[in-house]
């Protein structure tokens, strides 16, 4: 349980930490909060040259309104989003779903950029930067760019992050006064989710006008749930919602572990998508 | 609830535990705290294959790598690479009794087994440089399954024997003449899982050569320095009384430091060897595959009964995975379960039939409750599907079967005799806390509304033994020691006292227990008493702590060495209140003249006499102690009843521990406080087995359940208040009516709750659920159960 001997930068820019990680070449890391990181590093599951630690860049700090959405640093813990009163108005789906991960202790070390940039299938927030359709800044030797959520998560643990490139900020449009609920399916309190939904709807009266629908650990990357969304639209019964839900598991490719096969996840993806939007929906 | 009782003495009262400030502190001496100069860093190079020839060990790159001083395969280790014993060979010449060398010679036979040591003068470099070690492995089929073990053609785990079996055992018979008198046969196949003692402590060891002397002491994480001591002076040739050691603070063992460890003698012989220190603290992956197991039985029950409920007969035949190789109890263990099958019923008949299985995995050993909670679980799960197949409410079959209060002593159709108990008073306490009535109430109308959560009751109505043992019974299973327990109190010169017991605690609060014995006979303040343990320099007869037999037999050494301290002091204070031994009497700690109560003397007063020695009666010697070995009569029973209510969510398999109600019997109790927190964390460890633990390995013996990540622990959050209560039956052949409770809430509870989730889902076809009951498991029952019925 002792990491493999690496050299540490600590930079205070985001241009000093692209530079170093061009200096380190293949083998350097982008330290965030090390929730991730530390524990593969313990397992010596992978032994990185050196680690470029992000956690005093200011610029990856804060979280601002920019108009029509909510910027939110790469380096902002998940506690910090969690509580943030911006956050909840705007991105209430963010909110409740950070609220969940891990445990306290690791959410206050743990970041958003971090999670969303280590892309674990089983992480409870990449999904919902996906269905909300969030933009990336990623800045590299190249200077600045953005990507879309849709473009972002590449596969297992695989983003569109390159090895010498910085996460800087994480933009989600706002969705005040959108309803939000998350059913997170796990056996004990502090494990990681078999299998998740995240739901987040506006309502009209009584009926669903809009919906985003996002999946946890329902394939190699998280699942925005397109079909069901488009089921949601106009529906206003418990039975609508379901035979919305039925879709939840359609064109997804989950694992099988000890906790659950792909059969009982395609199972618990429907069934926690109709809590979810019910919920979510106050129906 | 704890209730507070008022006595006069402390012995009874729930007060706070001596041991906690210092833990709850961090002032406390654990053996990763302990640093020697000179220190060598131990690595285990580790085999990732389950069954391997080893073509190859070569250390040498290991060797050139920066701070590394030594490193070894077995070949290099030579002589020193003595074996792990086993110390119960069961049904003696029979038993197939493999070697089990520190490092392994010609093959690997479970992943994690060990090939190779490498010692550093950092922990980082020892385990920098053990990815040095070239291995060559020629794979070999892995052996995983019992039942693959045992077909015909498997491969062998050790190759000198003829199949996988490790020995068969027999207890009892009749079942067939008993069974063909029976209006019905229940029969069943239980799968009693793999479990891994998940202590907080991971395992710790440091060996040293102490100064010029010959004497080597080793600190070890350990429930049994004494046996220990025996055990590692035989394997290393190591005169005893130049072997000392010392078990300092042990966070937790459940069993799994109720064993003598390769890492254990490694440490030992490279210490001696290289005439430095060794230090190793295991990490947690290498806890999950290098700590011994618990459980891992597949159980084929038959209970045989008439149509009004009357048991006739149980049949129970098991296959118990011993892993790789036997450890010290290795095939005992399921052993210690084969008396308590019949539970606290009665019945004509018990046939018990176990075979021992090799199988490429971790070697199984003691684990909470080490062979009872496997028994219990049987009997209490097969009454429940016997009581559904007559249509009979539960706890009504209970009772038509249970022993009687009237009936003690009772002698076991298993051939123990229980000495005391009242099923009916701690069932009917317990009824009545958990609301039994209304919970079936409730249960009706979710079953009527065909709610998706459904509610159902677990019932567990548990006795087991405890108090390891009589030394003769031990004798008769072919276990190579004794089971007494030793005690000496020496009063100190200014009235305090030093209390040397042979128990080794690791959590359990003997320091605060063992002074309110002591303190409620010899009259001094709990606080005044020191207790000395977990050493063998300074406390050197002992048999350690397992089986629950601390207070139920190191208890009974503590009062009779009390009660000879105050005979030894009655004889000084005698002289000096110029009267004769027999005129006194004690009371709390005076010793008063007999009709002159002006005439008295504290204990601490005669302490002093007896230190200054200038004024002792003819033939009495300087100093007061009192010393006692006790061996036990017999075991002791302690009893109980469980409740669980547990909700299931039909549609997605998930069960929620709604509510838990449980009365416990354990005889007399020193401090309830201490009986509350034991009952507390056994049943959480229960709740652990029924629902989230389970250690899994795939075909090719690949442990999947290897870190906390997977290998799933219920926390606080996971789990409601316990609601406890307790009924006290003293046991008659326990001088202090004490019965034991260490392992009570492990044994009783997994029965109840998984009783709890067929109770609910029963309606639906379901009549059994695979432990853990994880979600999974309880979705495909259901799932099962409608197929069938479809
Ligand atoms: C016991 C435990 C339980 C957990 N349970 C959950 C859970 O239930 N749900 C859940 O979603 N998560 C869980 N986590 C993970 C947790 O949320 C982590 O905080 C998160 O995954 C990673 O964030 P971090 O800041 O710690 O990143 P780090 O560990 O520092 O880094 C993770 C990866 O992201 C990269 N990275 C980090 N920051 C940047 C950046 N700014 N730019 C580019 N690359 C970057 C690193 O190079 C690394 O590859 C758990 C973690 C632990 C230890």
């Amino acid at each position: 349980m002792i990491p493999a001997a690496f050299d540490y930068v600590r930079p205070s820019t985001v241009d000093e930490a692209v530079a170093a990680l061009v200096a380190g070449g293949e083998d350097a890391k982008v330290l965030g909060g090390g929730q991730s990181l530390m524990p593969v590093l313990r397992l010596r599951m992978g032994a990185p040259s050196v680690l470029v630690d992000c956690s005093r860049i200011d610029e990856l700090k804060g979280i601002s309104d920019a108009g029509g959405a909510i910027v939110i640093g790469a380096g902002v813990t998940h506690d910090d989003v969690e509580k943030s009163a911006l956050v909840r108005e705007h991105v209430a789906l963010l909110a409740k779903v950070t609220a969940t991960v891990a445990d306290r202790q690791i959410r206050h070390r743990g970041t958003l950029g971090g999670a969303l940039a280590h892309a674990d299938p089983a992480g409870d927030q990449p999904g919902t930067a996906l269905a909300l359709g969030a933009t990336f800044t990623i800045a590299g030797p190249a200077g600045r760019r953005t990507v879309p959520a849709s473009e972002f998560f590449v596969d297992y643990f695989t983003t569109a992050v390159g090895p010498d490139e910085v996460l800087v900020s994480v933009s989600f449009p706002k969705h005040a006064g959108w309803g939000a609920h998350y059913e997170r399916f796990n056996r004990t309190a502090q494990a990681w989710a078999i299998v998740g939904a995240a739901a987040t709807v506006r309502m009209d009266g009584g009926t669903i006008a809009e919906a985003r629908v996002a999946l946890t650990n329902m394939g190699p990357s998280p699942v925005r749930a397109t079909t069901v969304e488009a089921a949601l639209v106009g529906v206003s019964t418990l039975a609508g919602i379901a035979a919305a839900a039925a879709h939840a598991a359609d064109g997804t490719r989950p694992t099988g572990d000890i906790h659950a096969d792909p059969e009982y996840r395609e199972h618990l993806a429907r069934v926690l998508t109709r809590r979810a939007v019910a919920a979510a929906a106050g129906i | 609830m704890t209730e507070v009782v008022d006595t006069p003495t402390a012995f009874g009262r729930p007060i706070r535990r001596k041991e906690d400030a210092k833990l709850l502190h961090g002032r406390t001496n654990w053996t990763d705290n302990i640093q020697l100069p000179g220190t060598l860093h131990m690595a285990m190079v580790r085999s990732p294959m389950a069954h391997a020839r080893i073509a190859k060990v070569d250390v040498t790159a290991a060797l050139a790598r920066p701070g590394v001083i030594a490193a070894y395969s077995a070949a290099d280790l030579g002589e020193l690479n003595s074996g792990v014993p086993c110390v119960w060979p069961v049904s003696g010449d029979d038993t197939v009794m493999p070697p089990f060398p520190a490092l392994a010679t010609d093959k690997v036979r479970h992943v994690g087994d060990v090939v190779a040591v490498v010692l550093a003068t950092s922990a980082a470099a020892a385990e920098d440089a053990i990815e040095s070690v070239d291995v060559e492995y020629e794979a070999l089929p892995a052996v995983v399954g019992m039942l693959d073990a045992l077909s015909p053609g498997s491969a062998l785990v050790h190759d000198q024997a003829t199949n996988n079996t490790c020995y068969v055992y027999d207890l009892g018979g009749g079942y067939d003449e008993a069974a063909a008198k029976a209006d019905v046969i229940v029969k069943r196949r239980f799968v009693n899982q793999r479990l891994i003692p998940s202590f907080m402590e991971p395992r710790a060891v440091v060996a040293a050569p102490m100064g010029m002397s010959d004497e080597m002491t080793i600190w070890t994480s350990t429930q049994i320095p004494h046996v220990l001591r025996v055990l590692l002076t035989l394997v290393t040739g190591i005169p005893e009384q130049n072997l000392r050691v010392v078990a300092p603070d042990v966070g937790g063992g459940f069993g799994g430091k109720l064993q003598i460890y390769r890492e254990e003698i490694l440490a030992l012989q490279l210490a001696r060897k290289l005439g430095r220190p060794v230090k190793w603290t295991e990490t947690r992956s290498e806890n999950m595959v290098a700590t011994h197991h618990g459980r891992d039985q597949i159980q084929d029950i038959e209970l045989a009964a008439t149509k009004d409920g009357t048991f006739l007969g149980l049949k129970v035949t098991l296959l118990a995975n011993m892993g790789a190789y036997l450890g010290i109890i290795t095939p005992g263990t399921p052993l210690l379960g084969m008396f308590m099958f019949p539970g606290i019923y009665k019945m004509d008949a018990y046939q018990f039939r176990c075979t021992g299985v090799f199988t490429n995995t971790t070697q199984t050993d003691a684990y909470r409750g080490a062979g009872r909670p496997e028994a219990t679980f049987a009997i209490e799960r097969i009454v429940d599907e016997l009581a559904a197949e007559l249509g009979i409410e539960p706890m009504e079959l209970r009772r038509r079967n249970w022993i009687t209060h009237e009936e003690f002593p009772y002698t076991t159709v298993a051939g123990l005799t229980y000495d005391t108990g009242n099923y009916e008073a701690a069932t009917a306490k317990a009824l009545d806390m958990f609301g039994y009535d209304e919970l079936r109430a409730e249960q009706k109308r979710r079953r009527e509304a065909g709610d998706p959560v459904q509610l159902g009751i677990g019932i567990s109505t548990f006795t087991e033994m405890c108090g390891l043992a009589p030394s003769r019974t031990l004798g008769a299973l072919k276990y190579a020691a004794g089971g007494w327990e030793h005690c000496t109190i020496r009063l100190l010169p200014t009235g305090k006292a030093e209390l040397v017991t042979g128990t080794s605690p690791h959590g359990q609060g003997h320091e605060t227990a063992w002074s309110q014995i002591a303190s409620s006979i010899i009259g001094i303040p709990v606080e005044d008493i020191d207790v000395v343990h977990g050493d063998t320099g300074r406390a050197p007869y002992g048999m350690d702590t397992y089986g629950s037999r601390s207070l139920a037999v190191g208890g009974q050494a503590i009062k009779k060495a009390a009660d000879r301290l105050v005979e030894n002091a009655r004889l000084i204070a005698a002289h000096q209140l110029e009267c004769a031994p027999e005129d006194l009497e004690f009371v709390e700690g005076t010793f008063k003249v007999k009709g002159d109560p002006e005439k008295a003397t504290p204990i601490q007063a005669v302490a002093w006499a007896a230190f200054s020695a200038h004024n002792l009666p003819d033939g009495v010697e300087p100093m007061i102690s009192g010393a006692a070995t006790v061996d036990p009569e017999d075991f002791s029973y302690p009893h109980g009843t469980h409740l669980a209510a547990m909700e299931v969510d039909t549609e997605t398999g998930k069960v929620r521990l709604r509510k838990y109600v449980c009365v416990d019997d354990v005889g007399i109790q020193v401090n309830p406080m201490i009986v509350e927190g034991q009952v507390h964390g056994g049943v959480a460890q229960g709740v652990g087995q029924a629902l989230y633990e389970g250690a899994e390995y795939d075909p090719d013996g690949n442990l999947l359940t290897a870190s906390l990540a997977d290998y799933l622990i219920p926390s606080a959050a996971d789990l409601p208040t316990f609601e406890t209560g307790t009924t006290v039956t003293p046991s008659t052949t326990h001088s202090l009516g004490t019965k034991g409770v260490g392992e009570a809430g492990a044994i009783a509870s997994t029965p109840a709750i998984i009783n709890g989730i067929v109770d609910a889902l029963r309606p639906l076809g379901v009549t059994d659920v695979l432990m853990p009951a994880s979600p999974q498991n309880v979705w495909r029952a259901i799932q099962a159960a409608k197929g069938g019925a479809a």
